[in-house]
């Protein structure tokens, strides 16, 4: 049995793409795209991430093929590497340590060995110089590159200011009015400005830049929205420039056609421009791209222009401006507020996706499934206009019913909508059912469903609540509709059914129980349980200073506690059945969230600079699991999301990520998860084989060929699982009896066969999770029991030492014999099924 | 300076003619510009712009194209089917000739001014030869049908371009015939709309540009006849087309009142692969581009809505100076406002007609800056139409404003103003002597008893005035060396001793008026005079010149004042000197000797001489500041930056002031807003945002 390994804290999207310019391949079929700390590869045909390639420590700032070498790429990051790699294969071919941070990289092909990348000047603050950096030719893996060359100060540190020019003849580099050309050969620096004048649209500051391939021409865009094409800036005085305006606002970035017969502009408005022939009345639209624009890049054969927009999507236009397909993973939106939310029925993430929508992640294939207007209004770009946005979202527990609220931010009083959609089998998407104006007075903090394992629809309940101080219950009706407008089905709708309250606080949470029976709502600094059939007050918990900031009920075996966590630092426990508090710790929980499959909770602290999680069992306050400073950035929301197959898990400290994952969503909207496999397995095998497939031409030969192949590999994925979900077996009894045992005392075959068999059977997902639990564990029983008692022992030990450095902030509220009976009792149960 | 009870005049409605074709004299520095009315005006480059000629419009006499050719000789061509010829020494039509063809719409001169061709109605292209003495008809080119908008010579005098509508035809000028004709439509399909060929261009190369009413700029192959390249500037036609004469540059304008500049630019450096490219858009007028033309230092273009503009080319500039300023001029640079000041009067001068105002009065004060109210409106007195198709030159009124003298082109006129109560009597003076006309400038003396005409070749009439309504000629006044320009120029002295001519060749001339004798001359200056007037009490001729130059000379001692030496050993201050306008006017204030009154478009300023010790110009780096600034100023700063130019910009545009006594002026202002009005909507545009 291999070490069990340790988590790993892995992004897995959504981080920003907005390192640098896209990089088609030469063929075009595959687009290289810096995100985050990797570098993506993404197939054009079919939008599919191929390949992750990661290996730097910081931010990927700039990624260049290899002019010399098409199959290659450079790719230079803030950590002050430049690495070559193979990106057919993903290999990491050498990494050339340049030292200071690198902003940008340029590989013009004019240049034998060297490159040119942007570093911040030494000595000076916010000064930047863009130099040449020769690229030595020596053996081995890991280069020094410290042979610089300045080429231009005072450059700007975006990557879209600098652009080489034909031939790689000069460099045109635009700061704030000026603009500065460099020619190589003659060795002269020309400088232009424009007028610093501020008029109404804004200042014209020069923004973005891009070179003519085969002229002497530069384009440069403006923050007022003009582009000018400068000429003759060979002669310092007799320059001249035409300038072309349709964008209103900020011209984000250019690039020319591969001929330069056109140029396309992209800006704020989401509009990809076509001006040709640089004319002003020439030009062609491609709008309603989605979000604004923030880079273009034209592939090498010219076929195809890919746009970067400022919410993580790619799109990959045509020549012709056609849209040709759009490659999104997790939209970025300006402020998540419906929180994490996963589709009981597409296992996917539920969130906040383009202004006004709800976006369906797919975790597996980092893929937006599907974005579903919710506000059904037209975005309207405009800084200070209130738009109306989704705020709140639900699913019912079979993800049959969706709830939304969405908001409009009024200086007097806020608009509320609360919509309940239906999912239609037929087209398979959401049907707006019931659509109730201003539900609340005021806003509304928290929304939920009442989960009911037995389906009944005239059970399913939603319970609102909200800063006007009451919490509304919303049940469905049957419509009385004679005519049956909706069909048979749909004629139900929703209305309120019980307005509760308390003390005219405000109501911040909501919850119910496991079982449906008891709602629990937080009011202010209040916990109150109703019971959800007759709607009475069952009993209040008060335990903080502070108000409360999450609820959730234990699950399972734990389903007889509470749990809230309040704004002054404290997470606390109740029993039900007691009405007393169990527990409580000194933690500054922001984020609570219970395993929908397991009675675990997680929680994630944040403490001034980091984040930790701290994931228990209601039922006892030592948590089972901690990671302290995992994630630089504060952790906004998380989610746990089932599995599809449950994990096999390595070591009971890993026991909680067996059924579900956990996702966690940053400030930066970046989605991180831990894992427990190493990286190499996370790459997944079949990416590899897809990329090889995807080159092959497509004829019938390779149709056939291909078909088999595919065959093939997934049954080489099928074997590769057994393989991996073998190797415990074969340590199980039946097969150790098996292979161990002399063969002349072997029963008969009819009897071993159904036993070999059943040993190498996954487990059914109806077996109970603690019967699967007593599996996993039992393999593992006999070799480890002394060394897990030990290790508990040991771990009791540093407790009773110094329980503080533990558990920080977690105090112990248990005593020691408890704790020993606890002890005890794991052992009994251990020893339980050794018998078995 | 003190302070000024101020007649603040916004009833006169002038409406300056819009500007309908613009011609560079070649390899000289003149401008002529003809307006939509008739008039043609002479600019002059050398004299910082100055509007040095103006021939008054014609009713019949629309002018389409102008054209210079044998150096200095201007003609002009219109609808009236005539070629004229100008004479710019006489500021009238020299002579005529009928083209036989109908209304003439282009005409242009061969490279060395030998030749002038005309397009006419008919479709005709024909040659004429400039001759001594007039032009004369030479032969047809072969003639088709469509008349012909534009024309253009090659270079080299072989070939004619000649545009019509949808079409543009390539003329062999030995043999006479089509050698090419090019659709210009050809290529836009389904298009119903006829394309007008606006303007044309034939570049040494053998590449026509042309210009269209589809908005298009195209350059064609002549000897192919193919389409080289096209620009598509504007939606709407784009009616003008000049190039420069390095053939690099070309300037068009448009029916949206934009400019575009094209330029000859190398596709990539060390290749000689040049390529037209459309470069600078420019936006200073508001209706259609009629006109441009391309200086060798500059951008011209000129609309209907009467604007000259001049637009620098930055390039070309060696130094920061007057010439690198963008100049906008739309308002003559010559007075058309007289003011009887005993009478409180004003006349303002229209093309065709005049209007007698009397001021309105009121009889409370105020504080600084406070608008009083009127007791009495100002009234219109009397209009006086000019019968006739020729317009006016010139006009006065006496200034006990019962005296009132106009000129055309043939006719002068004299009234007899009397005023009855509230009634006005106005009667025409029979008999009137027979005159050198046209007159160029009238004056009255300011005893209102005689009437000096300012007339051709350097003379100055005298008339007597005769009570109760007569007049006779007393003398005429001739420089000694005599002169072919005429004079435009006149000034009076107060005690009636002397006056003051100014004639077109720069060349100012003082008369003694007692016994009608030559007294002086002054020193000439290389530069235009603006305008000039004899101090009452000094008797000290003071002149203003076009390069923004301020002289003072003695009469009675023939020689520059010593102050006038001080200002031209000190020199003028910066800002003074790069001003757009020249002084129009000059006038004193008589109870405050050492004050010089002056203005142009933009300004009224106040010279006050007494600040003599130390003598207060202020320095080139300092703000030469205008009064509206230096009394947001505090105390000790305004000492500081205390100068002897006290300057006001509050009334703009000022076409006149005047002193009516000492604590009283009047303005005349003239509010562009005010013209805008009165002329056509422009076309309509998209603007974002609206």
């Amino acid at each position: 049995m291999a070490a069990p390994a340790t988590l790993r804290v892995v992004r897995c999207g959504g981080s920003t793409l907005h390192g640098a310019r896209a990089v088609f391949s030469v063929d075009a079929k595959y687009l290289l795209c810096a995100s985050g700390d990797f570098v993506k590869m993404y197939s054009v045909a079919t939008e599919r991430t191929l390949r992750v390639m990661g290996g730097h420590a910081d931010l990927v700032t700039g990624i260049q093929l290899n002019p010399h070498n098409y199959m290659q790429l450079y790719s230079a990051s803030l950590d002050g590497s430049i690495k070559l790699w193979d990106f057919m294969d993903g290999i990491l071919i050498k990494t050339f340590t340049v030292g200071s941070k690198l902003l940008a990289l340029y590989a013009p092909d004019s240049f034998e060995d060297s490159v040119f990348v942007v570093i911040p000047k030494s000595g000076e603050r916010d000064t930047f110089q863009l130099v040449s950096v020769k690229l030595t030719k020596a053996v081995g893996q890991d280069l020094e590159a410290k042979e610089l060359s300045v080429t231009l100060d005072d450059v700007d540190a975006s990557p879209k200011c600098i652009a080489f020019g034909r031939e790689g003849e000069y460099v045109a580099s635009v700061k704030e009015i000026n603009l500065q050309v460099y020619f190589f050969k003659q060795k002269q620096l020309n400088r232009f400005s424009v007028s610093a004048a501020k008029t109404k649209s804004g200042n014209n500051h020069f923004m973005c830049i891009a070179c003519h391939p085969t002229e002497d021409c530069i384009a440069t865009g403006h923050a007022d929205g003009k582009i000018r094409l400068w000429r003759n800036f060979h002669h310092k005085k007799e320059y001249t420039f035409s300038t072309l305006h349709w964008h209103h606002d900020t011209v984000m970035d250019l690039a020319f056609s591969l001929q330069g017969t056109s140029l396309l502009s992209g800006g704020v408005e989401s509009v990809i421009v076509l001006w040709r022939n640089e004319s002003e009345r020439q030009r062609d639209f491609l709008p309603r791209l989605g979000s604004a624009i923030e880079y273009i890049s034209v592939s090498p054969d010219g076929t195809l222009c890919c746009t970067l927009h400022t919410d993580n999507r790619i799109t990959i236009i045509n020549s012709n401006l056609r849209f040709s397909r759009s490659i999104q993973g997790l939209i970025k939106s300006t402020n998540v507020k419906t929180g994490l939310v996963v589709d009981p029925r597409t296992k996917a993430l539920v969130l906040n996706g383009e202004p006004g929508h709800l976006q369906f992640y797919c975790l597996q294939s980092d893929q937006q499934l599907f974005s579903l207007d919710i506000v059904q209004r037209q975005y309207i770009h405009q800084s200070g206009l209130n738009q109306t946005d989704l705020v709140k979202v639900a699913f019912s527990a079979q993800g049959e019913w969706l709830a939304t609220v969405e908001e409009r931010e009024e200086v007097t009083d806020p608009e509320l909508q609360l919509k309940l959609w239906f999912y239609d089998e037929e087209t398979q998407s959401f049907k707006l059912n019931t659509r109730i104006s201003m539900p609340h007075e005021d806003h509304i903090t928290d929304m939920c469903f009442r989960y009911m394992d037995e389906v009944e629809d005239e059970s399913l309940i939603l319970v609102t609540t909200g800063s006007d101080c009451v919490f509304k219950v919303w049940a469905m009706v049957e419509d009385t509709d004679p005519e049956g407008k909706y069909g048979q089905k749909q004629s139900v709708s929703w209305s309120c059914d019980f307005v509760g309250s308390y003390h005219n606080y405000q109501a911040t949470n909501c919850c119910f129980s496991e079982d449906g029976s008891l709602l629990a709502v937080s009011f202010e600094e209040t916990v109150t349980v109703w019971d959800s059939l007759t709607w009475d007050l069952k009993c209040t918990f008060c335990y903080s200073p502070g108000k409360i900031r999450n609820i959730c009920f234990g699950r399972l075996t734990c389903s007889k506690y509470l749990i809230g966590a309040t704004d002054h630092g404290f997470l606390c426990c109740w029993n039900l059945l007691s009405c007393a508090l169990e527990w409580s710790a000194y933690l500054n929980v922001i984020v609570l969230q219970p395993d929908p499959l397991s009675e675990h909770i997680a929680a994630i602290s944040w403490l001034s600079k980091d984040s930790s999680l701290f994931v228990f069992k209601p039922n006892e306050p030592r948590p089972i699991y901690i990671q302290r400073n995992f994630c630089k950035e504060k952790i906004q929301l998380a989610a746990f999301v089932p599995r599809e197959e449950p994990e096999t898990v390595g070591s009971a400290k890993y026991l909680w990520l067996r059924r579900s994952q956990l996702f966690f969503l940053t400030a930066t909207q970046e989605l991180i998860t831990l894992s427990m496999k190493s990286l190499e397995e996370r790459l997944t095998p079949s990416s590899k084989q897809l990329a090889v497939e995807e080159s092959l031409p497509v004829t019938p030969f390779s149709l056939l060929l291909g078909k088999h192949r595919r065959h093939q590999s997934q049954e080489d994925i099928d074997l590769g699982k057994l393989v991996v979900c073998n190797k415990p077996e074969q340590d199980s009894p039946a097969v150790k009896e098996l292979l161990h045992t002399p063969a002349h005392v072997l029963p008969s075959a009819s009897f071993l066969c159904p036993v070999f068999i059943n040993s190498l059977l996954i487990s059914k997902e109806n077996t109970s999770a603690e019967e699967v639990a007593d599996e996993v564990e039992m393999e593992s029983e006999k070799t480890e029991d002394d060394s897990d008692e030990e290790r508990d022992v040991t771990e009791m030990e540093q407790e009773d030492t110094n329980p503080m450095e533990l558990l920080g902030e977690i105090t112990c509220k248990l005593s020691k014999s408890q704790e020993k009976e606890l002890r005890k009792l794991r052992k009994m149960d251990y020893s339980w099924i050794s018998a078995f | 300076m003190g302070e000024f009870e101020v007649h603040r005049v916004r009833f006169f409605g002038l409406v300056p003619a819009g500007v309908r074709c613009l011609a560079c004299q070649p390899r000289g520095t003149r401008l002529a510009l003809a307006r939509t009315d008739g008039a043609v005006e002479v600019y002059n480059f050398a004299a910082n712009y100055f509007q040095e000629k103006v021939i008054p419009g014609h009713d019949s006499r629309s002018v389409e194209a102008l054209c210079w050719a044998a150096g200095d000789r201007l003609f002009g061509a219109g609808l009236n089917g005539e070629v004229t010829e100008y004479d710019l020494a006489r500021l009238c039509a020299a002579r005529s000739v009928d083209g036989c063809g109908g209304p003439i719409w282009s005409m242009a001169a061969n490279s060395n001014g030998t030749q002038l061709a005309i397009g006419c109605e008919d479709g005709s292209v024909k040659l004429f030869q400039v001759v001594p003495g007039g032009i004369e008809f030479e032969r047809n080119l072969d003639r088709r049908k469509g008349r012909i908008l534009c024309l253009s010579w090659h270079p080299s005098d072989t070939h004619i371009a000649a545009g019509s509508i949808d079409i543009l035809r390539v003329l062999d000028v030995s043999s006479g015939q089509t050698v090419q004709r090019i659709m210009v439509n050809y290529h836009v399909q389904k298009v119903k709309r006829e394309c007008i060929v606006w303007s044309i261009a034939f570049l040494s190369s053998g590449t026509i540009v042309t210009s269209d009413s589809f908005g298009r700029v195209q350059f064609w192959d002549r000897e192919r006849g193919t389409l080289l390249d096209s620009h598509t500037v504007s939606t709407s036609a784009v009616l003008s087309l000049a190039v420069s004469e390095e053939e690099d540059s070309i300037i068009v304008g448009t029916s949206t009142g934009a400019t575009y500049q094209f330029q000859l630019l190398l596709v990539k450096a060390g290749s000689l692969e040049k390529r037209w490219v459309r470069t600078k858009p420019f936006q200073h007028h508001t209706h259609d581009v009629r006109a441009v033309a391309h200086s060798s230092t500059a951008l011209i273009s000129g609309g209907l809505d009467a604007q000259l503009v001049i637009r620098p080319l930055m390039e070309k500039m060696q130094k920061k100076g007057y010439d690198a300023a963008l100049r906008k001029f739309t308002f003559p640079h010559r007075r058309l406002v007289s003011c009887a000041r005993k009478a409180r009067l004003l006349l303002f001068q229209f093309s065709q007609h005049l209007e007698l105002w009397r001021l309105g009065s009121t009889d409370e004060t105020g504080k600084d800056g406070e608008v009083l109210p009127l007791c009495r409106m100002p009234e219109h007195l009397v209009q006086l139409k000019s019968k006739g198709p020729e317009h006016i030159y010139c006009s006065c009124v006496s200034p006990c404003g019962s005296w009132v003298a106009y000129s055309t082109a043939s006719r002068f006129h004299l009234y007899r103003v009397q005023y009855e109560g509230n009634g006005v009597s106005v009667k025409k003076v029979p008999k009137m002597p027979k005159l050198l006309l046209p007159a160029y400038q009238l004056q009255f003396s300011s005893d209102s008893s005689s009437l000096f005409v300012a007339s051709a070749r350097g003379s100055v009439h005298v008339l007597q005035l005769l009570e109760p309504g007569g007049c006779k000629h007393q003398h005429t006044l001739r420089p000694p060396s005599g002169s072919p320009e005429a004079v435009y120029l006149l000034a009076s002295s107060a005690d009636g001793h002397w006056v003051a001519a100014v004639s077109g060749d720069w060349a100012i001339h003082v008369y003694n008026l007692k016994c009608f004798k030559h007294h002086c001359s002054v020193p000439t200056y290389s530069c235009a005079v603006t305008a000039v007037a004899i101090h009452p009490v000094t008797n000290n001729l003071v002149i203003a010149y076009s390069d923004q130059q301020l002289f003072e000379f003695s009469i009675p001692e023939k020689q520059y004042t010593a102050w006038s030496r001080t200002v031209q050993s000190c020199g003028l201050h910066r800002v003074w000197l790069e001003r757009d306008s020249p002084i129009t006017h000059i006038t004193f204030n008589p109870k405050n000797p050492s004050h010089i009154l002056l203005h142009d478009i933009y300004m009224f300023c106040v010279l006050d001489k007494s600040l003599v010790s130390p003598w207060p110009l202020p320095d080139n780096s300092a703000l030469l500041m205008n009064q509206g600034t230096l009394k947001q100023l505090p105390e000790t700063a305004r000492k500081r930056q205390l100068h002897a130019f006290k300057i006001c910009k509050k009334f703009q545009p000022l076409l006149f002031a005047d002193l009516l006594d000492e604590k009283c002026l009047v303005m005349v202002e003239r509010p562009i807003m005010d013209i805008k009005t009165q002329l056509p909507a422009p076309i309509q545009q998209k603007k974002f945002g609206t």
